[in-house]
């Protein structure tokens, strides 16, 4: 993976900050390197900062303080078409006056490239996204999941080192979505090219990337690769906005070894392992993903605190069984439990105990 | 104040009219201090004596036209309207309007004359009761001429000594007969040089000879404002217009009365109106046709009355003051050298002479 | 539902065959539409499409000549307009039968206008004629020959009895003739005399000038629609009312204010004296001529091309210029390339609103034009309101209207009528 080679970065953001009105601040104080090759995503909730970030990289936002430097030179005043970034645009911005391969060879015609060259490169970068039939047609006799490609092959026929995508699959439905994912992560790691790609989906971003910026209120909350981030989210923010995630709230009672005693607001006692707490007394939001819960006594360890719920609703989705409880006074405490044989289907108005390891529950700020 | 006694008037007069429906006539004009002329001299005084209501419309320019349409889709709404002499032929001649007998539809003059004797030559259409003698004559501005004012209208073909532009109307009617007159033909001989086609290339070569410096006018009051704005430094146009410009405006402006050519400006009866409204129509007409009336509307316009029996009683200006006489297209100080628009002549040859001038126009 | 074997006809749930049944149900749909079109198709055929087919229908029709004059007309059939001859006695005692019941009708005048048309004189020697005849009697007071050229010289012309044979015709294409600076003859279709010929010149420059003033429009129009396509909403209202604003003012005031701006004492001359550009003897001629018109029509119908241009612009997302930027495209390349050819369909629809309303104004060149600023409709005007001559207008107008529809169908084969959008 790029992210174990020499972390000498080739895209730097450096204390970026973006303010359009000259009073808010878009973006606030981003330093970000991205290393040759990895595939970057920038995933957020809308207004958090992430679009604002790929055009000021692409350089259609100028950022109001700060340096953006690209292969260690500042692109700040740099026009956007000397950039030689490729971008791929959230509805694909392919020119409906031209046939799909002169929208390929537009980029090539520009840098002056001949005329046999040009129809070569074009040719290769069809026939790379299985487009090759489809060079005359016009962008309105394609279907979405072919624009898309086509517009990738826009982006990539001249080249570029780096390519920005802003929400490129958003209107596509969920099974092509799902397909052009992984052609877009295999192209990309077979091309050797450096990816910036901005997503409010976070499976997307989760599947596709090397790395996930999670973005919020104009600061990144988190950078990780996906499973850290996944597994170990750093604040409350980013464990709720990744993935599903259930929360306990209470004050820690003590912290030794890597554990923190939490005492819940309903008197409970659990073990978590504390993350950004550090004394006790403090307010903490306890955050378990659902999967993790286990009612299986005999799968718990004998020492796990457990809790008692109970069953609210019973959900049947195929593959897992989703199951709502009632738990310490939050009504809304999911658990998943694998479709298995042995597998035990519970019922609305049981009562059961539940439990976790220490490790899978995380105290995180208030 | 007077709000309330019209009101009260009109109270009274819709009392007074009692059984008779809501009385009602349009009368077409040409808007502007014309219409204002009519409305105080006639107008007023109709109304106030007989209840009509009159309303105006200020469509004379169109006139033809629309009567032609109106009468096609037979559904003429007006009443009574006011055209020149040569566009009320024009209705005749289509059957547009109706035939008015003068002696024994309209007043005879206060010493009994009958009305054809007192209106005399100026009765050219069977259709047509005259009202106006105006003129188009040529204004001057009295700064921009030198020391040598105009006197002759063959100024305006004079380049050398008066230098500038002049200002025409848009049409070959009697633009062809001063051009003639000023090319040596004799003013007795015009109509007859005029009806050759050698004699209308010859106007229209004397007229060659100034057109870089004329600009043409196709409304009344382009003249009076393009010598106000010193855009030419003589103009043709109605010599009331002038009038306005010189007296009201007092603007350095003169007249040229010579060679001024009279026309007639009068009212026409549709054809084919309802027996209720063409009595009233003809009420109307023997009433603001009589021999005060017409002597009544030259104190707000500087037009001569067209009954002979008028002319004494042509007083003062009613806001002015001055004596409206020696404004009069009439008046023999201004009547030295003059032409009658020559309606027959114009009714053969104006569509014919108009191409040939439009197409010199464009050359 | 319906019964899917192949190879048969579809058959719907009542039996009936699928198409027919469709068909049915289409039917209703179809008259339902018509029945709320209904309104608007009446209003349009009562107001617009009948007054202008009559309208059309005068440039050939020509029946006044046979309805006033039946009897001459069936004479003069025997009679050789090319001979040099007078007409016999026959013709002459049929004309004067005619023309007493027609001075009783009073049609004795239109006649005489409709045929002064064609030559100068007919009018009056109608009008003068009129005056003796109608005290004649048709049969005691025969023959008429020599009566009636005693009346008028003019009736011993066989140039006279051959214009009313040549337009005896019920259908006539003498209007048409008399648009394109011909004239019907009894020797057929002839040229006008040269110094009559105006009008295929006037249709010319109408033309052209038309054309010269939809291109200013575009050359004014492109960067302002583009401006307000580009500007946040408010401040894009705010000039939108700046682009209205001409609207609200009428026409004839504006195209004054035009006078007052560029006459020889006007304000453009007078701030060119001032600074000195320009000396004082000799200021620009910048009004009554082309130069003039062009001008004011082009300020007068300058919102006709910059809304359809604007409602166009305003659909053309900006990623797209941003894309051709992102490919290397510099500015010019990516206005030139990718925004310019998507906007070309509000520069047409722009066009051809500006173009057909050019083509048919005639106040402002009136006012402005001067001599060779004028345009066609000028000459209709003319013959709709002076000269009375409608059947001449209604075959310039019909021309017009030719013209237009043939412009519109070349567009078509170049751009594409498709390509035209207004919104």
């Amino acid at each position: 993976m790029a992210l174990d080679n020499s972390r000498d970065a080739f895209v730097q953001f450096n204390r970026v900050q973006k303010s359009y009105d000259g009073e808010t601040l878009v973006v606030k104080d981003l330093n970000l390197d991205i290393p040759k090759g990895e595939f970057l995503t920038m995933l957020g909730p809308s207004g958090s900062g992430k679009t604002t970030c790929l055009m000021m990289l692409a350089g259609f936002e100028t950022a109001t303080h700060g340096d953006i430097m690209l292969d260690g030179v500042s692109i700040n005043n740099i026009p956007p078409h000397k950039r030689g970034i490729g971008m791929v645009f959230q509805n694909y911005a392919l020119f409906p006056h031209m046939t799909i391969a002169e929208n390929l060879s537009f980029p090539l015609e520009v840098r002056k490239m001949g005329k046999s060259e040009r129809e070569e490169k074009v040719k290769r970068a069809l026939d790379m996204v299985e487009m090759g039939a489809f060079g005359g047609r016009r962008p309105a006799q394609l279907s979405g999941g072919q624009q898309q490609r086509v517009a990738l092959a826009r982006a990539l026929v001249f080249e570029p080192e780096l390519v920005l995508m802003d929400e490129p699959l958003g209107a596509l439905d969920k099974q092509l979505r799902e397909k052009m994912q992984f052609e877009i992560t295999d192209l990309a790691h077979r091309l050797g090219i450096t990816v910036v790609y901005v997503t409010h989906d976070q499976t997307e971003a989760l599947t596709m990337s090397d790395r996930v910026a999670v973005f919020n209120d104009g600061r990144i909350q988190q950078i990780a690769p996906p499973d850290a981030l996944y597994e170990e989210p750093e604040n409350s923010f980013v464990a709720q906005f990744i993935g599903e995630n259930n929360t306990l709230e209470g004050v820690v009672k003590e912290i030794s070894n890597g554990r923190a005693l939490v005492q819940l607001d309903s008197g409970d006692l659990i073990d978590c392992k504390p993350i950004n707490v550090s004394e006790p007394g403090q307010r903490t939001r306890v955050s378990i993903r659902p999967e993790r819960v286990e009612f299986h006594k005999d799968r718990l360890s004998p020492d796990a605190h457990l809790l008692k719920a109970t069953v609210k609703e019973f959900i049947y989705m195929g593959d897992i069984f989703r199951t709502r409880l009632s738990v310490a006074g939050n009504d809304d405490f999911i658990i998943k439990s694998r479709n298995a044989p042995d597998q035990v289907r519970l019922q609305p108005g049981q009562e059961i105990e539940i439990g976790w390891l220490a490790d899978d529950c995380r105290a995180l700020d208030a | 104040m007077k709000f309330t006694k019209t009101l009260l008037a009109t109270t009274a007069l819709t009392v007074a009219a009692g059984a008779v429906a809501a009385q009602e006539m349009t009368i077409v004009s040409w808007g502007g201090a014309y219409s204002k002329s009519q409305l105080k001299a006639y107008h007023e005084p109709y109304s106030a004596k007989t209840g009509v209501t009159i309303i105006n419309d200020d469509s004379s320019a169109e006139a033809v036209a629309k009567l032609r349409a109106m009468n096609e889709a037979g559904n003429v709404t007006w009443d009574v309207v006011d055209v020149v002499a040569a566009d009320a032929m024009r209705l005749c001649d289509e059957g547009l309007a109706m035939e008015i007998d003068a002696d024994t539809q309209l007043a005879p003059a206060p010493d009994g004359t009958p009305a054809s004797e007192d209106f005399g030559d100026l009765l050219v259409s069977d259709c047509f009761i005259p009202q106006i003698v105006y003129s188009t004559t040529f204004g001057y501005r009295t700064d921009l001429v030198g020391d040598t004012p105009p006197t002759s209208v063959c100024a305006v073909f004079d380049l050398e000594n008066y230098p500038g532009k002049r200002s025409l109307e848009k049409r070959p009617i009697n633009n062809m007969e001063w051009a003639l007159l000023c090319d040596g033909v004799a003013k007795e001989d015009v109509y007859d040089v005029l009806e050759t086609p050698e004699g209308q290339d010859r106007a229209l070569a004397k007229l060659d000879t100034i057109k870089d410096s004329v600009v043409w006018w196709s409304a009344g009051a382009d003249t009076p404002q393009l010598l106000a704005d010193g855009e030419v430094i003589m103009g043709s146009t109605y010599n009331g217009r002038l009038f306005s410009v010189i007296e009201e405006q007092k603007q350095p402006v003169a007249m040229l009365w010579d060679a001024q050519v009279f026309d007639l400006d009068g009212w026409i009866i549709p054809a084919g109106l309802s027996e209720e409204r063409k009595q009233r129509a003809l009420d109307y007409i023997y009433f603001a046709t009589d021999t005060q009336r017409l002597a009544d509307q030259a104190k707000y316009i500087s037009y001569g009355p067209a009954r002979a029996s008028s002319a004494p009683l042509v007083g003062k200006h009613e806001e002015l003051g001055i004596d409206m006489a020696p404004h009069m297209p009439t008046d023999p100080n201004n009547a030295k050298n003059t032409f009658l628009y020559n309606y027959e002549f114009w009714a053969d040859y104006r569509d014919d002479i108009d191409a040939k001038f439009q197409a010199w126009l464009a050359k | 539902m319906t019964d899917q074997t192949a190879g048969q006809d579809m058959i719907a749930a009542d039996g009936m065959p699928l198409k027919k049944s469709l068909a049915k149900s289409l039917q209703r749909e179809k008259m339902r539409a018509l029945m709320l079109i209904a309104p608007l198709l009446i209003f349009v055929l009562i107001t617009f499409i009948f007054p202008i087919g009559s309208m059309l229908f005068r440039s050939v029709e020509n029946s006044i000549v046979q309805d006033t004059l039946p009897k001459t007309v069936v004479a003069l059939q025997d009679w050789d307009e090319l001979s040099g001859e007078l007409p016999d006695e026959a013709v002459f005692t049929a004309f004067v039968e005619d023309f007493i019941i027609a001075v009783e009708n009073k049609e004795h005048t239109r006649i005489g206008s409709r045929l002064n048309y064609e030559v100068s004189g007919m009018s009056s020697l109608f009008r003068k004629s009129a005056r003796k005849v109608k005290k004649w009697d048709p049969v005691q007071d025969a023959p008429f020959r020599d009566k009636l050229i005693d009346v008028d010289k003019d009736w011993g012309d066989p140039a006279t009895w051959s214009i009313i044979k040549t337009h005896s015709v019920k259908y006539t294409n003498g209007y048409f003739l008399n648009a394109i600076d011909m004239q019907r003859t009894a020797e057929g279709a002839q040229a006008q005399p040269e110094d009559k010929q105006i009008l295929i010149k006037l249709f010319i420059r109408t033309v052209k000038m038309s054309l010269i003033i939809t291109g200013m429009c575009i050359l004014l129009g492109y960067p302002v629609a583009w401006i307000l396509a580009n500007l946040p909403n408010r401040s894009a209202n705010m000039l939108m009312i700046l682009v209205l604003l001409p609207f609200w003012t009428s026409l004839l005031v504006r195209t004054s204010a035009w006078k007052v701006m560029l006459q020889n004492q006007g304000v453009i001359n007078d701030t060119l004296v001032w600074l000195g550009l320009v000396s004082n003897d000799a200021r620009l001629e910048i009004i009554n001529n082309q130069f003039g018109t062009i001008t004011a029509m082009t300020h007068i119908l300058l919102p006709f091309m910059i809304l359809p241009m604007y409602s166009v612009m305003q659909t053309i997302p900006p990623s797209y210029l941003r894309a051709a930027k992102s490919l290397g495209a510099t500015n010019w390349t990516a206005f030139w390339r990718v925004y310019f050819p998507q906007s070309i369909p509000g520069i047409g629809a722009g066009s051809i609103l500006v173009f057909i309303l050019a083509i048919g104004y005639y106040i402002t060149p009136e006012i402005v034009g001067g001599t060779d600023g004028v345009f066609i409709s000028n000459r209709i005007a003319y013959h709709i309101s002076s000269s009375l001559n409608w059947g001449l207008a209604a075959a310039l107008g019909a021309i017009l209207l030719a013209v237009v529809l043939v412009l519109y169908w070349a567009y078509d084969k170049i751009v594409g009528i498709d390509n035209v959008k207004l919104g």
